[in-house]
């Protein structure tokens, strides 16, 4: 079936799972609101909430399973959609999962933190779904809104209002370029619409126009803030660790991944025939996030800081699918999306359970010796930590993530060889605070003087086990995730106008190459 | 007409940006982001001059949302001055390192 989105019922049912989503925790949060704060009540609204997600879930894979599809409008029907919305509902239920046993501990008895973390996730499918700088700008600020309020959730915690106040400061300064540069585009073009944009550019040989490059660079500057790139990522250590540690495993996770879907998509779907220009800059800023983020990951020892620089290396890796910028960069790149959710959310889940009250016992050096009193964690920690490593077999679709990206890299018409190389050597250079922590786990012996941990709740242990098997057990078989990301791919390309990246890709690249020569060579007459 | 109005919204977003930048006092420095927004809602209006009603229609959006995003804002700065008791970033250092 297709989707007519001038029409509104159309555009509503083309909006189905985002709009359950969102009437579902309205009355979530009328329930919330209904009794009394207790921490058995937020548990129910915690529950409810999860099996709201499961729901949209359910309804996203149907419609993923019926293959809607719907014209040029603001919104798009397609399995990139589907696949990033399905990402963002799993890390919400083991964000909630993992909530339900902190904020017992915490004290924290609101239960409209669920809720809003609902809210969250509808501006994300929002985001995923935008094909529309309104749609774009309106998703990222529901989604940036409520994290606000969530990273601030333990306000008694000093830390946690300085992350709140510092992450607030800087998203709304980096919004607020974001939308310069949206004005800008519309400026240059005279549409909002993704479609539009790159007919307009092609139809009225914008690609030299001052206003749309400035307005492209401000965009890039805004999304380099959310995904958190090199040089944008001053913010991230330090909400991360200030953060509540679910919420901080969902902003690493989901936040992440939204913004990156949206970027995707506008870059490839509203900017193609501009790739010349915005390679350059994407090409380096892939390059200084993988160098930057894994070097001070190697000095930092408080697990949460170390966890954020990894997942800002992380996200050069997923830059370096954006450069390639063909359909197997972009299936890559949903397939490195779920892999590194998965162990992120995992690896988060064991730093909840290993906690004590008042976020205490975040130093790694405190886990010396786990293996000898939490056999089951310290294995499980050691799968995610390898997972994020890359590493075969025991790090299950850590491995094909990053073996995918590279084949993109490699594959593409025109190769990427250098950042592939700076992939896998950077890549080797997290090994060394990757395995430190396995190391501290398993080699170094049980200090007496740290307390040992609680037995963890069992929503957390769920969130470890499931995580650990779903990277596991898709690492033996990653096929079955491989061919539904690349059946995602297309959505991108062939809607894309003039023939879709991978066809404008060659040409845009040997006409740089002409220039460059002509350059050199302009003191021969006969070059021109 | 539009190239004046262009110079002028650029002007204030350079200012918002210099403000933030420089500035450590929390309140101010969202006055500054205010001033950003401002700006971009200003370019809307004067692009909307020439290509109808999108511009306008998102600058209502903007408005709307900017109003939420204050009203969070100001409850977060109201937390961390329940705690410190001021609302200068150069004396909310915790976390770092």
């Amino acid at each position: 079936m297709s989707f007519d989105l001038s029409l509104p019922a159309q555009l509503s049912g083309a909006l189905g799972p985002d709009l359950f989503l969102m009437g579902g925790s309205m009355l979530l949060l009328l329930w919330s609101g209904w009794r009394p704060e207790s921490d058995e009540h937020q548990r129910s609204v915690g529950i409810l909430s999860m099996a709201l997600c499961i729901f949209t879930m359910v309804l996203v894979g149907y419609y993923a399973y019926e293959g809607y599809t719907a014209n040029v409008g603001p919104i798009a029907v397609d399995n990139f959609r589907w696949a990033a919305d399905e990402i963002f509902l799993i890390a919400t239920v083991g964000t909630i999962a993992m909530s339900l046993d902190y904020n017992r501990r915490e004290g924290i008895t609101p239960g409209e933190s669920h809720v809003l973390l609902l809210l969250a996730t509808f501006g994300m499918m929002i985001l995923a779904a935008a094909r529309d700088l309104i749609i774009v700008f309106l998703g990222i600020e529901l989604m940036s809104i409520a994290v606000y309020v969530l990273v601030g959730l333990n306000r008694r915690r000093e830390r946690s209002a300085e992350g709140a106040i510092k992450y607030f400061l800087l998203g709304a300064f980096s919004t607020a370029f974001l939308l310069y540069g949206i004005a800008l585009v519309y400026g240059a073009t005279g549409e909002t619409n993704f479609a539009r944009i790159a007919g307009n550019i092609g139809k009225f040989h914008l690609e030299q126009n001052p206003l749309l490059l400035v307005g492209i660079a401000l965009l890039l500057v805004g999304f380099g803030f959310k995904v958190a790139a090199v040089p944008f990522h001053m913010w991230a250590p330090d909400v991360y660790e200030g953060a509540p540690t679910p919420i901080t495993a969902y902003m690493a996770a989901a936040v992440k991944a939204a913004a990156f879907a949206a970027f995707f998509r506008l870059w490839l779907e509203a900017f193609p025939s501009l790739l010349t220009t915005w390679h350059q800059p994407v090409w380096w800023l892939a390059a200084v996030t993988m160098v930057v983020g894994n070097l001070v990951a190697l000095s930092q020892r408080n697990i949460k800081r170390l966890l954020a620089y990894s997942s800002i290396a992380h996200a050069g890796y997923i830059l370096v699918a954006l450069v390639v910028g063909t359909k197997l960069g972009s299936s890559a790149f949903m397939f490195y999306l779920f892999a590194y959710t998965m162990a992120t959310l995992g690896s988060f889940a064991v730093i909840v359970a290993l906690g004590a009250r008042g976020e205490d016992r975040m130093n790694v050096e405190e886990y010396a010796g786990l293996w000898t009193v939490r056999p089951g964690l310290a294995v499980a920690m050691a799968v995610f930590m390898l997972a994020l490593l890359g590493f075969p077999i025991f790090g299950g679709i850590g491995f094909f993530a990053k073996w995918y990206v590279l084949q993109a890299a490699l594959q593409a018409p025109f190769p990427q060889t250098r950042l592939a190389v700076l992939l896998v050597v950077t890549s080797l250079v997290s090994a060394g605070y990757y395995l430190y922590v396995v190391m501290v786990m398993f080699m170094k012996p049980r200090d007496n003087k740290v307390a040992l941990p609680e037995p963890a709740g069992g929503w957390t242990r769920a969130v470890v086990w499931g995580s650990a098997a779903v990277i596991l057990i898709f690492g033996l078989f990653p096929d079955t995730i491989v061919s539904f990301t690349r059946r995602s791919a297309p959505g991108l390309t062939t809607d894309a106008p003039s023939g879709g990246v991978s066809a404008s890709l060659p040409r845009s690249m040997s006409a740089a190459k002409t220039e460059v020569v002509a350059l050199r060579y302009n003191s021969l007459p006969s070059r021109h | 007409m539009l190239a004046e109005s262009l110079a002028l919204t650029a002007a204030l977003f350079i200012i918002g940006v210099m403000g933030v930048l420089i500035h450590r006092n929390a309140i101010i420095i969202f006055m500054c982001v205010e001033l950003m927004l401002t700006a971009v809602n200003l370019t809307f209006v004067a692009f909307s001059r020439f290509y109808g009603a999108a511009g306008q229609v998102f600058v209502v959006f903007v408005m709307t949302v900017s109003a939420a995003e204050a009203a969070v804002g100001l409850a977060i700065i109201i937390a961390i001055f329940r705690h410190r008791q001021t609302v200068n970033l150069k004396d909310i250092n915790l976390l770092r390192g």
